[in-house]
């Protein structure tokens, strides 16, 4: 085993091959986290619409959920990257192919904005329909009586859902929503398969570079599992400040 | 922009598309079983009093679900072959992708599978196995005869969920290279520069068969619940 060869120049503009993995944690982290700003806010909304009594607001909610859930994520990369694309009109297309800036350029590879925000788009999209269902489950395990306490006391329905049950939902909700958010960071690896060089497709570069398949893989690994040991973390500390007093009794129960 | 799509293309391609289809299918099937009975072994080792087998058994899973399963594919690739050689001694004797895939299928799986069969056995009350011990039974009768087959009556609608995840994750194995469901269409589609046209049959045939699935299973949750 022979960890040097990460601190050796890589053959890109003076770059040690730790850097690429840097550069690799950063836009793992990046893609990661816009995505869950889509998947957080969408997958809200849409939860929040599949227990509403509109029937319309439900089929559609549920559809959405149905559609996104049932395609494999890596085929869902391609659709967006690759037939999106060739279905919107013929100028866009174009416009979409050519005229967004480069992001990273490395002698191998480079990829632009139109990866990255295909990735995001992808990520978001699919992981607003497993936010939703996590958001869905928190609205109904809260007892009927709430809501129709809150309308017998003249609350309208949204708010009830901005006064009764959001504010008690989204705290239970708190560890499964912790998978989501590790699993978003995990899932983000698809990525690489449209050119978005991410720290799996790096950590691969790398191996590919200097045969040191070993070390490459571990240190992506780690920094993989440094991700994962800080945003247990990070809601463990979230849900120790959110938890409603003698509501949820099983503590570190996940 | 319709006029230009051609769609006899997934017609013409429907043998090789089919031989993708089937290698999915193969994977999923062998890393089901594998998955499933790792799986239990790995969530019996976890739940031991005996530290040298829990140990071990929580840091392999943990380590497994902290990283991306693309990433557990390629450690498999490149472990797998080097174990191979070692264990057999053998020479130049290459083990194929396909073998890689199924191995680093197999212990992801067993990983995920772990954690389910092991909330479901704790979910029995532990004055069952107890009770069974009591009566003179061995760990293994206790476990076989009386705590894990209720547990898998219980697991049974997630495990099935778990089991459509995993028929979507086969699509994974295009990093390296199979020629799986995903992995045909791709190599078809750049043959015949039909992307778009294949791309959308697999999401298509992905979602009819995913989604049927689910709905089954959701029917067999309703009456399992009933009961």
């Amino acid at each position: 085993m022979d960890w040097s060869v990460l601190l050796q120049t890589a053959p890109s503009g003076g770059m040690t091959y730790l850097g690429w993995l840097g550069s690799g944690t950063m836009w793992t982290l990046l893609v990661s986290l816009f995505a869950w700003v889509i998947a957080f806010s969408l997958g809200s909304i849409l939860g929040i619409l599949r227990t509403t009594p509109l029937p319309i607001a439900r089929a559609i909610a549920t559809g959405y959920v149905e559609l996104f859930r049932n395609i494999p994520l890596l085929v869902q990369m391609f659709l967006w990257y690759f037939v999106v694309p060739e279905v919107i009109p013929k100028a866009w297309g174009d416009y979409l192919k050519t005229q967004f800036p480069n992001l990273v350029e490395l002698p191998f590879a480079q990829f632009s904005m139109l990866e990255f925000t295909a990735a995001v788009l992808c990520l978001g999209l699919y992981t607003a329909s497993r936010v939703a269902e996590q958001v869905r489950a928190g609205i109904e395990s809260l007892p009927r009586g709430q809501t129709n306490a809150g309308l017998a006391m003249g609350f309208t329905l949204p708010q009830v859902y901005r006064f009764v049950l959001l504010p008690m939902a989204y705290r239970i909700i708190v560890p499964p929503m912790t998978s989501e958010f590790l699993t978003i960071f995990k899932n983000s690896s698809t990525a690489l398969t449209i050119g978005v060089l991410e720290l799996t497709a790096q950590s691969r570069q790398i191996s590919e570079y200097t045969f040191k398949t070993f070390e490459a893989f571990t240190a992506a690994t780690l920094i993989y599992i440094v991700i994962t040991m800080s945003v247990i973390l990070a809601m463990r500390w979230l849900e120790g400040r959110v938890s409603v007093p003698g509501y949820i009794a099983k503590a570190g129960a996940h | 922009m319709e006029g230009d799509f051609d769609w006899a293309v997934i017609w013409k391609s429907r043998q090789i598309l089919w031989d993708g289809f089937l290698v999915s299918l193969q994977l999923f099937g062998i890393a089901l079983a594998g998955g499933i009975v790792f799986g239990t072994l790995l969530a019996l080792a976890r739940l031991s009093s005996w530290r040298v087998l829990a140990w071990p058994a929580t840091g392999f899973v943990n380590l497994i679900r902290s990283i991306p399963f693309i990433m557990a594919i390629f450690w498999f690739y490149f472990l797998t072959p080097m174990v191979m050689k070692k264990l057999t001694g053998q020479q130049g004797e290459a083990v194929g992708p396909f073998m890689s895939a199924v191995v680093a299928f197999i212990m992801v799986e067993s990983a995920y599978y772990s954690e389910i069969i092991r909330a479901g056995i704790q979910s029995i009350p532990r004055g069952q196995p107890h009770a069974a011990l009591a009566l003179g039974m061995t760990y293994w009768q206790a476990m076989g005869q009386v705590v894990l087959p209720q547990a898998f009556r219980n697991m049974l609608p997630i495990m099935l969920t778990q089991a459509i995840i995993l028929f979507q994750d086969t699509s994974l194995v295009y990093v390296v290279g199979l020629k799986d469901f995903l992995g045909a269409a791709s190599k078809q589609g750049q043959i015949t520069g039909r992307l778009v046209e294949l791309y959308v049959f697999v999401a298509f045939a992905f979602f009819i068969i995913c989604f049927l699935a689910s709905q089954l299973v959701k029917r067999l949750q309703r009456r399992i619940a009933v009961r």
